[in-house]
């Protein structure tokens, strides 16, 4: 791995959807709130979080699909202002879907869903070259270059999710942001897509942004793991660190409730079973937003958000408690 | 005499592409107050296991063979009257899916309801006390309130608990849970998972998990069948299946699962794509995926073997020696 230097930084990064309360009502939905973190050249970050807690919009609204609220982004150390910078910044920062059938159009066929980003960049300079290159991205990722003409309803999950990955690669990037890329594959495959993205990675220096919920798929492909929760991001460490010594109540609940495939295992632990739902991002309980669900709550907990802050090297953790409790 | 007993059970759907056979020869017990689980990857028909018990499969599919037996009676070819008294009754299931489940049209009271009035001779003013109470027994808080809801107004752990207050309404003696976390999030998950067990335990229920999670098997069942292409390749106490498999697939399955000590090493995926129903192999369907295939493997099925007297396989290998001195032909 590379020297440590933040190929992505992000500052402070909001993202507010107004929601149509009514005729003339709105409210605004903060399902990114003030989020900082940077991601160092060749590193993957594992990003982890329930359904609805931000993490999808964090790396959309880092690729700029959304207008950012509020905050920055900045890739090798230049921020994304301009509309020509979000064009420079897509030719090497990338995305993955969760979805392998409905990323895919289904009237394109694979040489041409793979080689549309290098025509929508026009990073060819004749029909052979775009060709040439379209088939070393198909062998790249294991498919077998003889089905460049087929659709993608021909293909398996697995291999539907090898064209998506392809697809990323057209650009040459750096940076490619994993939207849960793995969840709607069957355990077996889903071991095959893993070790892609690793092999990838080493052959290419990558850099990954990992969003998924499945914790253990997580804590094997990623260098850090960032927990959300509500919009805020709660904890940050390395990926041993926060699965063996998780601070957060959240995240200490979350990792506690992941069912582990050992019996054996599973007798001898005792999980944290927190009550109740997450709360409506709409309307988000006031001060640290876990404080409704939280074992350790106190008063100060509902009044104000506790800033997020290093305390130990390379950890970061949102909790007022965070030194009481641990 | 098992509670259930499916015997050599062989359903297929009948497509213009020709005759899919989702569930080949599927043959377990399942004994009063005992937790099953069924594992397996999309296609390897665990669901339609479970729809073939209930007979509620899609118009195109039919249970061609076999026997399903519940408390000694004969379920296949009993007709639509006596299944009538079975669903609910004393099988019932909850689906992978709580937010489809439901019907957005009605309240989540007129559901329940209807359900018990169906199923018992309670008049309505009991049907709704017999609706709270099962509310309660699935914690859902303010359960009056709760029940002039619809299911818009819910959450989707507390549409499953809904679903499952529904299908516990009638006391069933099996419930048969279809991938019930599969759509819920981890910490939900917890939660509906441990309500399961605990009710399990309350109503002393016999419960047929279907899952593709050995994560949830782990946490819940007491013994587990790994189905792959229709078959049943292993089955065993849950202790037996995790700490000796002796199918090549079940081998192959637990070393694909990331878990604390792969970090930073390279998983060992099942290499290959799962199999094509429409075509299926002579011998063993995992052969073309199994690294340890011999001759024999692409030749013939195995049978299921004996391993011990809480374990059965369906494997060569588990007799590679005895093929090699040529004692099995």
């Amino acid at each position: 791995m590379n020297e440590k230097k933040p190929l992505i930084e992000v500052n402070h990064l909001k993202q507010y959807f107004n929601i149509q309360m009514g005729m003339f009502k709105s409210k605004p939905l903060k399902a990114v709130d003030d989020v900082s973190f940077s991601i160092n050249k060749g590193e993957t970050l594992g990003l982890v979080g329930e359904s609805g807690c931000g993490k999808t919009t964090v790396g959309r609204t880092m690729l700029h699909l959304y207008k950012p609220t509020a905050g920055s982004v900045s890739y090798n150390g230049k921020e994304i202002k301009t509309k020509a910078d979000v064009n420079e910044f897509r030719k090497k920062a990338t995305m993955v879907f969760q979805d392998p059938y409905s990323s895919l159009n289904p009237r394109m066929t694979v040489q041409d869903i793979i080689g549309e980003p290098l025509d929508v960049h026009k990073m060819y300079e004749n029909k052979a070259e775009r060709r040439e290159h379209i088939l070393d991205l198909m062998q790249k990722v294991g498919l077998n270059s003889e089905h460049a003409a087929r659709y993608a309803h021909e293909f398996s999950g697995g291999q539907r999710q090898r064209i998506g990955i392809a697809r990323s690669l057209a650009m040459n990037p750096d940076f490619i942001i994993c939207d849960e890329p793995v969840s709607a594959l069957d355990v077996s495959i889903q071991a095959q897509v893993i070790n892609m993205f690793d092999e990838l990675q080493d052959e290419l220096g990558l850099t990954y942004l990992f969003i998924a919920h499945d914790l253990l798929v997580v804590r094997h492909i990623s260098d850090r793991i960032a927990v959300m929760y509500l919009g805020k991001m709660v904890e940050l460490a390395d990926a041993d660190e926060i699965y063996n010594r998780p601070l957060h109540p959240y995240s200490k609940s979350l990792l506690s409730a992941v069912p582990i495939p050992d019996p054996k295992i599973v007798r001898a632990n005792k999980r944290i079973v927190l009550s109740g739902d997450i709360p409506s991002p709409l309307n988000a309980p006031s001060g640290c937003p876990f404080h409704t669900r939280c074992p350790y709550a106190t008063d100060i907990c509902s009044q104000s958000m506790p800033e997020f802050e290093e305390i130990e090297k390379g950890h970061f953790i949102a909790c007022h408690r965070a030194k009481e409790i641990n | 005499m098992a509670l259930l007993e499916v015997n050599n059970l062989h359903t297929s759907f009948f497509t213009d592409a020709g005759e899919v056979r989702a569930v080949n020869g599927v043959s377990f017990n399942l004994e009063r107050g005992k937790v099953l689980g069924i594992v397996g990857e999309s296609g390897s028909g665990k669901s339609v296991t479970a729809y073939s018990i209930m007979q509620i499969l899609a118009s195109t599919g039919k249970i061609v063979d076999g026997s399903i037996k519940l408390d000694g009676q004969e379920l296949v070819g009993s007709g639509e009257k006596v299944m009538k008294t079975v669903r609910g009754n004393k099988v019932s299931i909850i689906f992978q899916d709580p937010m489809t489940s439901l019907n957005p049209t009605y309240t989540i009271g007129k559901q329940l309801m209807e359900a018990i009035m169906l199923h018992t001779d309670r008049n309505k003013k009991e049907a709704y006390e017999r609706a709270v109470e099962m509310l309660q027994l699935v914690n859902v808080n303010e359960p009056h309130k709760r029940m002039k809801q619809y299911p818009f107004e819910f959450s989707g752990g507390m549409r499953q608990r809904v679903m499952i207050a529904m299908a516990l309404a009638c006391e069933p003696d099996i419930l048969i849970a279809d991938e019930p976390t599969t759509a819920l999030d981890v910490t939900i998950q917890a939660q509906i998972l441990e309500l399961m067990k605990s009710l399990q335990e309350e109503l002393g229920m016999a419960i047929i998990m279907i899952t593709h999670d050995l994560g949830v098997v782990a946490q819940m069942c007491d013994e587990v069948i790994v189905m792959y292409a229709g078959s049943i390749c292993e089955q065993g106490t849950a202790d037996e299946i995790f700490y000796n498999p002796c199918h090549e697939y079940t081998k192959g399955l637990m070393r694909s699962i990331p878990t604390a000590n792969t970090a930073g090493k390279k998983l060992q995926p099942i290499e290959g794509t799962p199999i094509d129903l429409l075509n299926m192999p002579k011998g063993c369907a995992f052969a073309p995926r199994c690294n340890a295939a011999m001759k024999i493997c692409i030749k013939e099925r195995c049978q299921r073997m004996q391993i011990n007297d809480m374990h059965q396989a369906a494997c060569w290998m588990n007799v590679k020696n005895d093929i090699q001195e040529g004692g099995v032909e």
